[in-house]
């Protein structure tokens, strides 16, 4: 250090004061001015668009809340919509909602047994919250997975601990869209990761399977897979046997999710320079060292942006599931307004499934900025 | 501590008797058409430092890293302390383990500690317990002048420090060997010094080093031998001072007026 300074007192420079960064001015007044009314088109375009946002909050707050209708009343058993249908297009008619809520929850599902159905989704709920949870993030995984997952099969069918028997068919609603989608995404990602990795492999067999795998699946609708699995496959068995309709649907979504995840993984992979691959190699790892210690921790992460987008997407497409007659969170609803009473009245529940997918989605999607800020760390100086 | 644990180490390596270090023997190497080594002989003995000089594109990176099959050699004999380079996985592990290798682009792991850089090859491939790993990292470190690193990530650190970390995660595995592919060419000309000066200590322990590098002051000071690499072949080697003062070649002779005039 004293060197440096010896140096510049000889040069005969004084060293520059440091400066701290200019203020820039701040507060709402001045951000205002600024950017909303900067100039006369500006100003214009300000308040016209100011005009139309107050318009419209005003006329949703008053359709939704104001002139709503919370309750009807049932006479014999049969809802009288009378009230909700004079006021259509001026308030909501939640009351498909107060009547129908537990159809579209858990669909065709035994009525009385309904705290099952509803268990499983917390208990879902709770599964996701502690995976995700960085301190559970080892061998500890996987007895909770095992616990919870046997747990809901056991809630869900019943017949043991005096609980009855609820045959598949009888399931539908929410718990059918988190079945699929979790067992969806928890065995497709693994899957992925084996397909991307085997599609840089070395040997030509498993190289050529890789890339079969994915340009098949990819190439083909996700609907036309499961008319696949939901009626082409059952052909193929030997008369008698039956695999269930769900597991089959389960078996074509999670093909189809580990052929687009595949790609993602692979598109991390090759971000990675080369170096990296050499500096392990070096250093003696194994493949598998290497690969779990070095290749995929720094490509996951690079990925999780497009990982996260993938996971999303396939948490909504699982609403396709309809074609092949399973009764997920959207099919409920849609069928909660087939009744002649409340037909008309899909505004409110598609607002009512809407909110339940955007909550899940937006939970993922909050939760990846978390984990990819953490996960990032070392990249910030 | 690392000072002593590498000492005694490679002293250990160092034995009258002891077979050559590295033996490669008539190796030639293609890439495509590319006729990148043509048969090169060379003898590495134990506690032997070799500096390998050539212009860009004479194959002295290749050379060096078919030792390692980083690249594979297609004819010849590479023989590593007493273990033939084939096929077989096993030799090819065994040689690894007792070679380290430090890179021109440092090629940290960037997702882990210093620390974790240094523990992780002696833990997994070693089997060597945590805390004993950590404690030698921390020496070896230490021996880099860098101990006060360890916690950060090589993002944090300068050009000069990474490599100082890579030379330390190399010598945590405690090789009998040491290749240096061009360790100061990514570097500041400040930062090539302090490089610089922990090669030339871990010299004079008495290490077994292959250097492919342009800085003929180090050649001058530490090398026993210098080879000079021309067109994928070895045109020339010696001891420095041969090498730089008597020049042989034309070849020889071009390259040193050149890298002469650059510096």
């Amino acid at each position: 250090m004293s060197e440096i300074t010896l140096n510049t007192a000889v040069s005969g420079v004084p060293e520059a004061p440091s400066r701290t960064a200019p203020v820039r001015t701040t507060g709402a007044v001045a951000w205002a001015r600024q950017n909303l009314f900067g100039s006369w088109w500006s100003t214009a375009v300000t308040l016209a668009l100011a005009y139309l946002i107050v318009r419209w909050t005003i006329g949703f707050v008053e359709w939704a809340f104001l002139n709503a209708i919370w309750e009807v009343p049932v006479v014999n058993g049969q809802a009288q919509t009378q009230a909700c249908r004079e006021i259509k297009g001026i308030g909501a008619c939640w009351a498909v909602i107060t009547e129908k809520h537990r159809f579209i929850l858990f669909g065709t599902y035994p009525f009385e047994e309904h705290w099952r159905p509803a268990l499983v989704c917390l208990l879902f709920v709770g599964l996701y919250v502690v995976s995700a949870m960085r301190r559970f993030w080892n061998w500890t995984l996987v007895p909770i997975w095992a616990v919870t997952l046997t747990l809901i099969g056991v809630l869900m069918w019943g017949g043991v601990f005096g609980l009855s028997y609820v045959p598949q068919e009888r399931w539908g609603g929410l718990p059918i869209t988190l079945i699929l989608s979790t067992f969806g995404l928890a065995f497709a990602f693994p899957l992925a990761i084996l397909v991307a990795l085997g599609r840089r492999s070395k040997l030509p067999a498993i190289k050529m399977l890789c890339v079969l795998y994915v340009e098949l699946i990819r190439g083909v609708p996700l609907i036309s897979l499961l008319f696949m699995a939901s009626v082409m496959f059952p052909l193929f068995l030997p008369e008698g046997m039956n695999i269930d309709k769900l597991l089959r649907a389960q078996v074509a979504i999670t093909l189809f999710a580990g052929a687009y995840l595949a790609e993602v993984v692979r598109g991390g992979l090759q971000a990675l320079s080369r170096g990296q691959y050499e500096a392990a190699d070096a250093l003696g790892l194994s493949y598998w060292q290497k690969t779990g210690l070095i290749i995929l921790p720094q490509a996951l992460r690079m990925v999780i942006p497009p990982l996260v987008n993938t996971f999303i997407g396939f948490f909504k497409d699982t609403s396709l599931v309809l074609i092949i007659g399973i009764f997920d969170l959207l099919t409920a609803g849609k069928t909660a307004i087939v009744e002649p009473a409340w037909q008309g009245f899909g505004i409110e529940v598609y607002i009512t499934v809407g909110v339940i997918y955007l909550v899940f989605c937006f939970a993922m999607s909050r939760y990846s900025q978390d984990l990819e800020r953490d996960l990032n760390r070392h990249r910030r100086r | 501590m690392g000072e002593s644990v590498l000492t005694a180490h490679v002293a250990s390596a160092v034995k009258a008797d002891a077979p050559p270090a590295i033996v490669l023997d008539g190796v030639n190497k293609w890439f495509g058409a590319l006729h990148v080594l043509r048969d090169i002989n060379l003898q590495v003995a134990a506690g032997e430092r070799v500096v390998v000089c050539g212009p860009s594109g004479s194959g002295k990176s290749t050379m060096i890293r078919c030792i390692n099959r980083l690249e594979q050699h297609q004819e010849g004999r590479i023989v590593v302390d007493g273990i033939e380079l084939t096929d077989d996985l096993r030799s090819l592990d065994a040689i690894r383990r007792e070679v380290g290798m430090v890179f021109q682009s440092f090629n940290l792991f960037p997702h882990l500690t210093v620390l974790d850089n240094c523990t992780l090859a002696p833990i997994w491939v070693r089997r060597m317990p945590k805390k004993e790993a950590e404690e030698r990292a921390r020496g070896f470190l230490n021996l880099m002048r860098i101990p006060e690193q360890a916690e950060k990530y090589p993002g944090q650190l300068s050009g000069g420090q990474q490599q100082r970390v890579a030379i330390a995660r190399a010598l945590c595995m405690q090789p009998k060997i040491m290749l240096f592919d061009e360790p100061t060419s990514a570097l500041d000309p400040e930062m090539i010094k302090e490089v610089l000066d922990t090669m030339v200590m871990l010299a004079e322990m008495g290490m077994t080093m292959v250097c492919v590098t342009h800085e003929m002051g180090f050649a001058r000071q530490v090398a026993d031998r210098v080879v000079f690499m021309d067109r994928g072949e070895i045109v020339e080697s010696g001891e420095p001072e041969a090498i730089f003062n008597n020049p042989q070649t034309d070849r020889l002779k071009l390259f040193l007026s050149q890298i002469l005039r650059g510096h």
